[in-house]
């Protein structure tokens, strides 16, 4: 860069400043970007990585199939998978074996959807839910009753998908 | 006698509790135009347009626990927030914000006093103020403060020399050093279109003199936590924060007497002018703190010595030569 004397540096730093300081004045009327949460909503994108579902098929049976993949993929060790086996008398799943129980630590999970990407059977899906907030460390761990939808495409998802 | 001191106690008490208030509200005033200056809200929580905030934060500051740090001197560590404060308030004994007036049949003043050096009183408080902030940094024990307390020592002596240079230049053109005399001088022009090197001169050393953006280096909080300041917590840290908006709009209030005419306007009530030209001074301050980002401590020290000392000492010898 030239150099430049002590007169035309003035001129010109002091200039750069009075830009600057139109910058910031024409910011002062643009409308504020804050989302005011409680009473405005934030826009959820499509794809949105929430509280997760465990999905039925149309018919009502269990898609989770007890394989434990989930489990073995999550990498902040969440889930909690206790597999049992199908009955002729008493079918939960398609497969051999159902989760008797299902349980999700809320509070380890980091929401990346790996169990969602493992799962064969698309049983485990995120849902939309952000909101989950509770008083107790107990409350959030999500056992199967609270994480199965309470009935076929109450998570969102077609019911009737392959995977 | 017991009239005129009674109207002095009355005078102070109302000066006291609006300039309290209005310190609060520069800080409201200032969270809000700094928010929608970074295209944000800012606080509107605490009642309508978080107008409330001020309060909110008074209660919260008045019931935090009164500690001291370890190793502190305890007798300096309360004393230099009360000094600051005290201080920071004495400075509108003599600042006029309108000439006399008739208030419910009586002649009243709307200043405190005519005192006939009134502009050396306040340039002796605001150096009486560097105490304050000097000796909260070295009685805290920490190493923060200290660093803060040095630093804040050091720029607001340099930039009071320019400073005190720029007005003298005023009290050149006025003839006195009375402010409200200034003020009456000022009846056809102000005396920033007579001085203008002396008023950008007053402008920058101001910015320096209250600490505040682009020249906030004794609390530059990612080298010094929060400087002079850091150990204080509750009220007394209120007190510092207090002292240092009140510091905004006395320079504020010394801009408007000096240079932009004080309570002169063309219509209207006189107070309201003058509170007009203040509030300007303090949204400009704002808005400079919203643009322009903090100097280095060298280029701090050289603007102050090498350009804004000789500007102002030439800009004195050439109004002396104009005005003989």
């Amino acid at each position: 860069m030239r150099e430049r004397n002590g007169w035309q540096r003035v001129v010109v730093e002091g200039a750069a400043i009075l830009k600057g300081m139109a910058v910031t004045l024409r910011h002062l009327f643009r409308p504020p970007v804050t989302v005011q949460y409680p009473e405005q909503r934030p826009r959820i994108a499509p794809r949105f990585k929430g509280r997760h579902w465990l999905t039925l098929y149309a018919d009502g049976t269990e898609r989770c199939v007890g394989c434990e993949l989930c489990v073995i993929v999550c990498p902040s060790q969440a889930i909690y998978v206790k597999a049992a086996e199908n009955t002729p008398e008493r079918r939960v799943s398609r497969g051999e074996r159902y989760a008797e129980e299902f349980q999700i630590n809320m509070l380890r999970c980091i929401f990346c959807g790996y169990c969602e990407e493992a799962c064969p059977t698309g049983a485990i899906v995120l849902g939309r839910d952000f909101e989950l907030a509770d008083y107790s460390r107990e409350a959030l761990i999500y056992t199967k009753a609270m994480l199965q939808e309470p009935y076929p495409g109450a998570s969102g998802r077609d019911p009737n998908r392959e995977v | 006698m017991t009239a005129l001191v009674a109207e002095a106690v009355l005078k102070s008490a109302v000066l006291v509790f609006v300039l309290l208030t209005a310190t609060a509200y520069e800080v409201l005033l200032e969270r809000k135009l700094l928010g929608r200056l970074q295209v944000r809200y800012g606080p509107n929580r605490v009642g309508p347009w978080g107008l409330l905030q001020p309060l909110a934060d008074g209660i919260k500051l008045l019931t935090k626990e009164d500690f001291a740090p370890a190793g502190a001197d305890r007798v300096v560590y309360v004393a230099a927030p009360v000094l600051l404060m005290t201080v920071a308030l004495f400075s509108y004994a003599v600042i006029p914000f309108g000439p006399e007036v008739d208030l419910f049949g009586h002649r009243v003043a709307l200043y405190l006093a005519d005192v006939n050096t009134g502009l050396l009183l306040v340039l002796g408080a605001s150096s009486i103020g560097v105490y304050g902030l000097i000796l909260g940094g070295w009685s805290s024990n920490s190493k923060y403060s200290l660093l803060g307390g040095l630093r804040s020592s050091a720029q607001v002596i340099s930039y009071e020399l320019s400073l005190a240079l720029a007005v003298v230049a005023v009290v050149l053109e006025a003839g006195s050093l009375s402010l409200v005399r200034i003020v009456e001088a000022q009846q056809d022009a102000w005396f920033v279109l007579r001085q203008p090197v002396a008023f950008v001169v007053f402008f920058l050393s101001a910015l320096a003199e209250t600490n505040r953006a682009p020249f906030d280096l004794p609390e530059a909080e990612q080298e010094l936590i929060a400087g002079y300041q850091t150990e204080y917590g509750g009220f007394k840290f209120a007190m510092y924060y207090i002292a240092e908006y009140l510091a905004m709009i006395t320079q504020g209030a010394l801009a408007a007497t000096l240079f932009l005419g004080g309570w002169h306007g063309p219509f209207g009530p006189s107070v309201a002018w003058f509170v007009l030209k203040v509030a300007a001074f303090v949204v400009v301050l704002i808005w400079i703190r919203a643009t322009v980002p903090r100097v280095r401590y060298d280029q701090l020290m050289n603007l102050g010595w090498k350009v804004l000392v000789p500007v102002a000492l030439a800009n004195l010898v050439g109004s002396a030569l104009l005005l003989l």
